[in-house]
């Protein structure tokens, strides 16, 4: 008789080499925004960034079933996004740094990084600015017969904005291939979720637009996997959209200037105690997926990328300041 | 200049901190005051304007809304209309196109669509402005786009003075009004009175005065302006500089006064140069006997026809610099180097 296989749904459900690609990913998230914290206070970047850390695994696991040709749209907060998404760090550094061959040839920076060829439509300045975009994404790929799902990411307080609500509804009303995933991580800059939302839960939201929502603990590699692997199985087979929202913490302030006036140090070092990357891999180890040589290489060539990101960001050529108005227009 | 008493003398505070001081003289005057807007309370505000106000004045007067732009800036308009007079801070003055709507549509013109039976006393305040690295969606200026709308006021302090005696005068006005503050403002200090003190809404000041230029600018252009007119005394042109202070309604006749004096215009803003404050102003000189007076054409020097860019060097590129505004007063003289 066969043994019920009660591994994690993301153990089960991916191959070994997708499951340690994933590990690499979020250690490269990781390290990177330690790099790009590392270079800001040393004075190499500058204006403001949001970092992530701690959030490693709502971005990779939303990200684990997309091709390039699905899309995702991004939010302030969106360097774990991106690299989830299959960015090339050294591209990111140059954009940080200002420099042509960053993925914004220095016109955006950190907060609006992008890749459009692996389907990031960018991060985003405005909160709540990419949720009708995702939409518009899922209608084009409906319209044009494409297989193609969008998950659009938010933080917990861009659900009260205008936009969330009639994007909600548009993608629910014309059944579109997205997945709407809250990174709902407490707060929104200093105030917190449960004060500025009037439902305990982003996820009882759906309701109000007929679709299924589901809260996840965000630091679970696996529960976050699950519920997105169905969302996405729901968007693909033209159901329409659902709503995910993955329970985390930012362990940084919320951007450079942040004081930490409104939560504990207490706070912080509970949420430290539950990193996600930790975590994944203590339950990639403890199911045969990777030794702990293993994971240590994949450790080490996160601190190598990242250095290399850096070198190459470094060595690229500045935009010429008479080319303040290219990429206004089409050229 | 004004004469100053030597115990006011030695009052100087922060742009910020005199907006600070304006908000909570006004609050103590009067408890229908509020306050509204994203991180204000414990956090202070996205530039520490608001810092430790809520703990003066509590939470029901200093109230965080959520990230609710069109909602937050239409409830401070539905209360101005009914009793309140609330303060309403946009985090960057960008996040007010979210409340175009109200802005625009309902807190303008409520009061003439209503025949005159309703006021809208709300003060909406938006730091603004590039120069931070923020990149496109945090650093614009778009105090211009708001002359276009009647029922507005709309204003721009240079100095600490004026961004206390300016948010005074909004709260006693009876109309809504804007007040674009500039970001790398709030911690330049200055001269600031103590007490209640209201700066004159539609007055521009002669911040400098000179013979052969008139520069007209506003907010930190000020600055730029009055930088470059010292530059350009070496070079024998004496520059009259205007504080704008109010872009609407605009003062004509101190402008037309100084363009009469000095036979020659340049306009300096940090909004995009196309359809903006420039072209009002060079208009109003166009329309009138300033005209006539005219040794050179009208020069307006504003922001590159683009987005604001990350790059630090590219930004610093797209707005006027105090070397490219005495470049271009070079220029109205013929005197390119
Ligand atoms: C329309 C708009 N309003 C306000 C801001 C300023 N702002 C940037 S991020 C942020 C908090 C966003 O909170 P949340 O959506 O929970 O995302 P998080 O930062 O927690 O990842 C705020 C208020 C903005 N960028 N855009
Ligand atoms: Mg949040």
């Amino acid at each position: 008789m066969a043994k019920a296989d009660n591994r994690p749904f993301a153990l089960r459900t991916y191959a070994p080499e997708k499951l340690r690609e994933a590990l690499r990913r979020m250690y490269l998230i990781r390290r990177f925004e330690e790099g790009a914290e590392d270079c800001y206070m040393r004075g190499l970047i500058h204006g403001t960034m949001h970092l992530s850390i701690g959030q490693e695994a709502s971005a990779m696991a939303s990200c684990m079933e997309l091709t390039d040709a699905d899309k995702i749209t991004s939010t302030h907060r969106g360097h774990g996004h991106c690299i989830a998404k299959g960015a090339n760090v050294g591209r990111m550094f140059a954009e940080f740094f200002g420099k042509e061959t960053g993925y914004c040839h220095g016109r955006g920076g950190s907060m609006h990084i992008a890749d459009v060829k692996t389907g990031n439509l960018g991060a985003n300045g405005i909160v709540g600015g990419g949720l009708p975009i995702a939409v518009g994404a899922a209608l084009s790929a409906k319209r044009l017969g494409k297989p193609d799902v969008t998950v659009c990411f938010f933080g917990d307080g861009a659900n009260n904005e205008g936009a969330f609500h009639e994007a909600l509804n548009m993608a629910a009303i014309w059944k579109l291939p997205v997945v709407f995933v809250c990174e709902n991580n407490r707060y929104g800059m200093s105030t917190p979720a449960s004060y500025a939302t009037a439902v305990p839960n982003i996820s009882d939201r759906a309701a109000a637009y007929a679709m299924p929502g589901i809260t996840v603990d965000g630091n679970d590699f696996s529960a976050v996997a699950e519920a997105v692997h169905h969302a996405i199985r729901r968007a693909r087979n033209g159901e329409g959209p659902s709503l995910v929202e993955n329970l985390t913490y930012r362990w940084r302030g919320h951007s450079k200037s942040d004081r930490n006036r409104y939560r504990t140090k207490e706070e912080i070092e509970e949420w430290m105690a539950r990193d996600p990357i930790a975590r994944f891999q203590a339950d990639l180890i403890a199911h045969g997926i990777l030794d702990q040589a293993g994971a240590d290489a994949i450790a080490a060539e996160a601190v190598a990328a990242v250095a290399a990101g850096v070198e190459f960001a470094k060595a690229s050529p500045a935009p010429d300041i008479s080319e303040v108005t290219r990429y206004v227009h089409a050229e | 200049m004004n004469a100053i008493n030597p115990e006011t003398a030695l009052r100087t505070m922060s742009y910020a901190e005199a907006i600070r001081e304006a908000m909570a003289l006004a609050m103590e005057a009067d408890p229908a005051v509020v306050l509204m807007g994203e991180d204000i309370g414990v956090y202070g505000g996205a530039f520490q304007v608001t810092l430790d106000l809520i703990e003066r004045f509590g939470p029901d007067r200093v109230m965080d809304t959520p990230i609710s732009e069109l909602g937050g800036a239409g409830v401070a308009v539905g209360a101005a209309l009914t009793g309140l007079k609330p303060i309403y801070e946009f985090q960057f003055s960008d996040f007010a196109m979210l409340a175009m709507e109200q802005i625009v549509n309902q807190a303008a013109k409520l009061r003439y669509m209503l025949g005159g039976e309703a006021a809208v006393p709300v003060v909406f305040r938006l730091p603004s402005g590039s120069g931070t690295g923020a990149a496109a969606q945090h650093s614009q200026s778009i105090e211009a786009w708001f002359g276009h709308v009647p029922g507005l006021k709309v204003l721009q302090p240079s100095t600490p003075e004026d961004a206390k005696g300016m948010l005074l005068a909004a709260l006693a006005d009876p109309d809504p009004v804007m007040i674009f503050e500039h970001k790398l403002l709030y911690k330049t200090r200055g001269h600031v009175p103590a007490g209640r003190y209201l700066t004159p809404i539609g007055k521009a000041l002669v911040r400098r005065t000179g013979t052969d230029l008139t520069i007209v600018a506003g907010s930190i252009m000020v600055h730029r302006a009055l930088e470059a007119a010292e530059t350009l005394v070496a070079e024998g042109i004496s520059a009259e500089v205007i504080d704008l202070r109010s872009i609407r309604p605009i003062d004509h006749a101190t402008i037309l006064a100084s363009v009469r004096k000095t036979g020659r215009l340049m306009v300096v803003y940090e909004g995009v140069k196309a359809f903006g404050v420039g072209a009002e102003i060079s208009a109003l000189v166009a329309e009138s006997d300033a005209f006539d007076y005219l040794d050179a054409p009208i020069l307006r020097l504003g922001a590159a026809d683009a987005p604001v860019p990350y790059n630090p060097d590219l930004e610093r590129a797209a707005v006027p610099q105090v070397d490219t505004i005495a470049a271009g007063a070079r220029r109205l003289f013929r005197r390119e180097v």
